[in-house]
């Protein structure tokens, strides 16, 4: 990467570590085989495939049988979410979520709304975290899933998925977790949590892009999102994305590896971002909660700019972050992630989402804390609201 | 968090990064202020005129880069113009002296003709004409992105 390049945007995603990449090269030119072919090179690629979905299902504490390989962390939670409402449509037609999911599970929930089913969205308190309560009380006799992301990625706040999935579990209804954000992350092992579905994403941890997987627990039966060609045990269609896969599994072993070192290290650069900048420029507040939250994860609100302005003046300065502001989102509403926890319109387009990575060092929190407290003077000098603000206040 | 795919002219970034004219004017001739927090772009315009023409203008914007740009280059095209002048500066003149902007932000560019037409509404309200028949601008409604511009 450019040297005079700040990336602290991981949540989006990332770069794909170099020993991964080394072991996915001999797949696309030499080991090119198709896995479901019967001589020599294709067996090689099975192999290759195989492996790889032990060490993921190795990670997770699950057995190789209950994982699938998907293209993305989007179309995993498009057949959990989609294939679990359909498969147990006779038992009902009710199906709950919350409020804050990631859009590849929102429109899920939209469009089965359009095709007859019920949906609840669960609210989230103003840290983002769900209420095992308010679960408890949504469930009816025809409900027949839950689907509850593991940890945001705008806010970070990381949800008790343990306690939540027990609720559900005692009332007979399955539940799905969107751990798109959490894996690499968090020490994520199935059995512990008691999930029956679980969608995951390679280049949010140092894979590559277009690939993903789908745990489904032995025993749960879902229909299929993806129809033709028997792979995955006549599950997923499709040939497998063979360097993907091998890719994914690679980058996913290193990170339950490095998994405690990682955590220290992005911890170290959150702690001292928030904390400059809370000590440094007024009028802020950090979005989500403080301690149960992703260790890389800093989302604040700068009250009186908006973010889209906010993120083109750091893109000058070289740092590349992302905002939750209208004109980033394509829709005249911010993050609905923000606006489920409480913020109002204006507080939420002046937003600004930091998620550090592997590479990332403490003299870069303080180039982007300096750049931040220019930025935003400068953008409150030019602010109608800051004017009215400041006159008010009279200063 | 989806993000818009576009790119905007060197003029607009110039614009943005070293926009002109920002600030207030005490005793201006004429304030209008339009947008709202809800869709995220705010522009206030102050006008110093006199013997009808404007000879001062300045503005404060919360908004995107495009909001930053149009708002100041709007003040710039007013500059020098008499108020029945600069009342004729539509959003397409802004849009033009941009170079032009992303689909998603022509928006921006209505806001700023909308802000310039407040300012100089309220310079003749003082001076006793009659503005009850006067467009206000509620805020964004994005009508310009699925009408054809004047």
């Amino acid at each position: 990467m450019d040297k005079n390049i700040i990336y602290v945007d991981h949540a989006a995603t990332t770069y794909v570590k170099p020993e991964v990449f080394e072991k996915m090269k001999p797949y696309f030119t030499e080991l090119f085989g198709n896995p479901s072919s019967i001589y020599a090179l294709g067996r090689e690629s099975r192999k290759a495939v195989e492996n790889a979905r032990s060490e993921i299902a190795f990670c997770l504490g699950a057995h190789p049988t209950e994982i699938y390989f998907t293209a993305s962390g989007t179309e995993a939670d498009n057949w959990a979410i989609k294939g679990a409402a359909y498969a147990n449509i006779k038992k009902g037609r009710h199906l709950i979520t919350s409020a804050i999911e990631h859009h590849a599970v929102l429109h899920c929930f939209g469009f089965l709304e359009k095709e007859g089913f019920e949906v609840t969205y669960l609210p989230v308190d103003e840290k983002g975290f769900v209420n095992p309560d308010d679960l408890k009380k949504a469930i009816k006799p025809d409900t027949t899933l839950v689907s509850i992301m593991f940890a945001n990625n705008e806010i970070g706040t990381i949800q008790p998925i343990k306690e939540l999935a027990a609720i559900a579990r005692e009332k007979g209804v399955l539940f799905h977790t969107d751990a798109v954000q959490a894996m690499g992350n968090i020490d994520v092992k199935v059995n512990d949590l008691g999930v029956d579905l679980l969608s995951m994403s390679a280049h949010k941890f140092y894979g590559p892009k277009g690939v993903g997987a789908l745990y489904i627990r032995k025993g749960v039966r879902i229909n299929n999102f993806m129809h033709g060609g028997a792979q995955e045990r006549n599950k997923r269609a499709g040939t497998e994305n063979v360097a993907g896969v091998i890719g994914m599994a690679a980058a996913l072993k290193f990170a339950y590896e490095n998994l405690e070192e990682y955590n220290r290290h992005l911890r170290k650069l959150s702690d001292r971002l928030i904390d400059s900048v809370m000590e440094r420029i007024p009028y802020v507040r950090l979005n989500g909660d403080r301690e149960k939250r992703l260790p890389g994860n800093v989302n604040l609100s700068f009250q009186f700019i908006e973010g889209e302005s906010l993120l083109l003046m750091l893109d000058m300065k070289g740092i590349q972050a992302s905002s939750g502001s209208a004109c980033t989102s394509g829709s005249l509403d911010p993050s609905h992630v923000l606006l489920a926890i409480g913020l109002s319109h204006e507080t939420a387009h002046g937003s600004l989402r930091i998620t550090f990575g592997e590479r990332n060092t403490e003299e870069e929190v303080d180039y982007i804390v300096e750049n931040l407290v220019e930025i935003v003077g400068k953008l409150r000098q030019m602010s109608p609201l800051y004017e009215d603000f400041v006159r008010k206040s009279g200063k | 968090m989806l993000g818009v795919i576009y790119m905007y002219s060197e003029k607009v970034m110039d614009h943005f990064m070293n926009p002109r004219n920002v600030g207030e004017i005490e005793n201006a001739d004429g304030v209008g202020q339009v947008g709202n927090a809800k869709c995220g772009d705010i522009m206030k315009m102050y006008l110093k005129i006199e013997n009808d023409v404007i000879v001062d203008a300045k503005f404060k914007t919360f908004g995107c880069g495009a909001a930053v740009a149009t708002s100041s280059i709007a003040t710039e095209l007013i500059k020098g113009k008499t108020v029945e002048e600069a009342l004729k500066v539509t959003n397409k003149a802004v849009v033009e002296a941009l170079d032009g902007l992303p689909p998603a932000k022509l928006h921006c560019s209505v806001l700023a003709e909308e802000a310039v037409a407040a300012a100089i509404a309220d310079y003749r309200r003082r001076h006793g004409y009659d503005n009850e028949n006067d467009h206000q601008c509620p805020g964004c409604c994005r009508r310009c992105e699925t009408e054809p511009a004047e």
